[in-house]
């Protein structure tokens, strides 16, 4: 029922994306602007050309008050690096980060982390095994000054366990994590998201260690929090359909480029770009014709210490050009707030030289993340 | 824990027909006592994780006696330990539980007084020693880079330096005092416990809870001491266990060199005062052997307890508690099985015949 509600939303209007100077979008509660982030690796031969993985290259991005921003990729995409990025718990390499129209600066991570909260991916390891229930939603309400005595504490933690659906609460809040199960943790992980009262939620993968059959609950769940607290949201997933299903506009990331992005309905219907296309096929749907319009890509996520050159994805695309090999194209505008980075729909605006990062690294090496 | 139970009322109109005044107080009842039951399930896990494994039983046993004896014990010692008296080298009897020495010291109190500052001393040097060794690590493991590489150095540096003989040097260079002792014993101990917390550490710190507790916004000493040190509590008592074992021995090995404090009761000088009496020689057995098997059993209490936090820890050793090891256990798991094929055997025969008739 709701599914239906969901999908006939109207199609979001058309959010200008983040340009390429470094000026913050009006209205964009949280935008990533030209974000890289290069982890260096270990030298062995002290004489070598100093390496490193290239985990995200120049990630653009914004987020609205009560809506959701889904981010798609396959594994190794740089999807996660992204939100861990936004949750500040990695320096970014080079670009900025603008939260509410300024620019984040270094240091300052205690009043960031209250508006910005990280839900991870994994409940099963995101909840420490020695603390209670009650603990664990204590301490961002202590933390950031909602509740001083431990009776406000209780309060609150019932209300915010009321929130996640996670009733009787009163039962919930001394089990400690091995008695919950997956989806009870999850709620657990979010309502310790929400006691600080973000006005931005980063959603890594919240639903892909779930059964299948509470992750529509996980999701309807996010959604309610979505619409009911005006919260700003990053979803991270795997699945296109879920992406359509709970975010107003889908970034596609491949390899740590940002391949395609703009409103949901039109990425996952009228998908451009040849990797989104195969991510689109690659997701189970009943209802869909066989295509045969184009011959599937084979291969594999390419190794992020010596990324393809050119755009990423060329080694695996079916219609891979000998542009495609020398650099990465610029953005083109579809129309509609939909855009994509691929020779196939023209040179794109102010296309990035090639590989630019091989200069990079030496001068991110320093910033190492704790 | 503290809820309540789903439906007491409906058991009661099971086991019997209760009088329908009788459902609302028992409704009630959970609610009028919160906070006991809470109480009561703490005391009961303490009791279960006491009772259920044999080495921990056993050892807590043990242990539990030495400290209720260096509590209590001399409350009931009505004889000055150091009194001298003139019935001399006597032989145990109603009058002298553990008979008299050369000085006609009565030597039962000797013993249950000497227990006290032997105990004290081994388990303030313990913790001392624990203190240190979690914070170098937790520290050291958290923060890693120049601070780890510093306290590490640190470390690897104490970890060389010979206890026992260092202690020795010591003691004739400041005083015989047992404190003395326990400082420099706390001072050679520390590296193996900070080892073993740094390691264990290194490998917490990155575990997805702590990423998840700093990006809700905690501090670094939150983050160690209240995320990555609950988490390491069984090492942490493993590890005073151990030491408060060596600092038993340590403390008792220098006092039976007579270079401890003389003025003092305990049993390492009681041992001392055997060896310079010769009271072998004299065939006083009385003299050396109490002392000597209370250290030995203590020592062994205090190993039973670490062995058996050891498996409670780790539930891999918890599933091999049930198979034999030792060879005493191989031996008495074959009589277990003995004994019990062949009433299994009588009973499927039994039944089997039955089934035939």
């Amino acid at each position: 029922m709701s599914m239906m509600k969901l999908l006939r939303r109207g199609t979001p209007q058309p959010t200008a994306t983040p340009d390429t100077n470094s000026h913050p979008t009006p209205g964009a509660v949280l935008e990533a602007v030209h974000l890289r982030k290069y982890f260096p690796l270990q030298q062995i031969n002290p004489f070598g050309e100093p390496r490193a993985v290239h985990a995200v290259e120049d990630t653009s991005l914004a987020l609205y008050e009560g809506r959701a921003l889904a981010l798609v990729g396959e594994s190794g995409s740089g999807k996660t690096t992204v939100a861990r990025l936004l949750a500040r718990l990695y320096e970014p390499s080079a670009g900025t980060i603008f939260f509410q129209g300024a620019a984040v600066t270094k240091g300052r991570l205690y009043e960031y982390r209250a508006d910005v909260q990280l839900v991870f991916q994994d409940p099963f390891s995101s909840l420490n095994p020695v603390h209670d229930v009650a603990y664990h939603l204590s301490r961002p309400l202590r933390l950031y000054g909602y509740a001083r005595t431990s009776r406000q504490v209780t309060e609150q933690a019932l209300e915010l366990l009321n929130r996640v659906s996670l009733t009787p609460a009163d039962q919930f809040l001394r089990k400690y994590p091995h008695e919950l199960s997956g989806g009870q943790r999850q709620r657990v992980a979010i309502a310790r998201a929400l006691a600080v009262r973000p006005k931005v939620l980063l959603a890594d993968e919240p639903v892909s260690m779930l059964d299948v059959s509470i992750r529509l609950d996980m999701l309807n769940l996010m959604l309610r929090l979505k619409d009911e607290e005006q919260l700003a949201v990053l979803f991270i997933t795997h699945d296109i359909a879920s992406a359509r299903y709970f975010a107003e506009e889908t970034l596609v990331m491949y390899a740590g480029q940002s391949v395609e992005g703009g409103p949901s309905d039109e990425v996952i219907q009228r998908p451009k770009h040849p990797y989104t296309r195969l991510l689109i096929n690659a997701a189970p749907d009943p209802d869909r014709q066989p295509t045969t319009e184009a011959p599937p890509a084979r291969g594999e996520i390419p190794s992020l210490i010596t990324p393809p050159s050119g755009c990423r994805f060329h080694p695996r695309c079916p219609h891979a050009m000998p542009a495609c090999r020398e650099r990465f194209p610029g953005r083109t505008d579809l129309g509609g707030g939909h855009w994509t980075r691929c020779f196939l729909y023209g040179e794109g605006e102010a296309a990035t030289p090639a590989r630019a990062p091989s200069s990079t690294p030496a001068q991110v090496e320093a910033q190492q993340t704790p | 824990m503290n809820q309540a139970p789903p439906s007491p009322p409906s058991q009661a109109s099971q086991v019997s027909p209760a009088p329908q005044a009788a459902i609302p107080s028992a409704r009630a009842k959970p609610h009028t006592r919160p906070a006991t039951p809470r109480w009561f399930a703490l005391l009961g896990n303490l009791w279960r994780l006491l009772t259920t494994n044999r080495k921990i039983a056993t050892g807590s046993g043990i242990v539990g006696f030495f400290v209720l004896v260096a509590l209590f014990g001399p409350l009931f010692v009505h004889e000055s330990p150091l009194s001298y008296t003139l019935t001399i080298t006597q032989p145990p009897s109603a009058a002298h539980w553990l008979g008299t020495n050369q000085s006609g010291q009565d030597l039962f109190s000797q013993l249950v007084i000497g227990t006290r500052s032997s105990l004290f001393w081994s388990f303030l040097t313990g913790l001392i020693v624990v203190a240190i060794s979690v914070t170098v690590g937790l520290v050291g493991g958290f923060f890693g880079g120049i601070i780890d590489d510093a306290l590490s150095l640190v470390t690897s540096v104490f970890l060389v330096i010979p206890s026992f003989p260092l202690a020795i040097v010591a003691v004739q260079y400041f005083n015989h005092s047992t404190l003395t002792i326990a400082l420099v014993v706390a001072l050679t101990n520390w590296p193996w416990g900070a080892r073993v917390m740094r390691a264990q550490t290194l490998s917490i710190r990155n575990r997805e809870f702590v990423t998840a507790a700093r990006a809700s916004g905690e501090r670094a000493w939150r983050l160690i001491f209240f995320e990555i040190f609950p988490n390491e509590i069984a090492i942490v008592a493993a590890s005073f266990i151990t030491t408060t074992i060596q600092v038993l021995l340590a403390v008792a090995g220098l006092e039976f060199l007579g270079l401890g404090d003389t003025t003092t009761v305990s049993w390492g000088n009681t041992l001392y005062s055997a060896y310079s009496s010769s009271a072998l020689l004299q065939g006083a057995w009385w003299w050396f052997a109490p002392p000597g098997l209370c250290i030995a059993l203590l020592g062994s209490g205090l190993a039973l307890l670490n062995f058996g936090i050891d498996e409670i820890a780790d539930p891999r050793l918890r599933e091999l508690k049930r198979r034999a090891r030792s060879p005493f256990g191989k031996a008495l798991g074959r009589l277990w099985n003995r004994s019990a094929a062949p009433a299994e055997q009588s009973e499927h025969g039994q039944s089997a015949e039955g089934g035939a008739a």
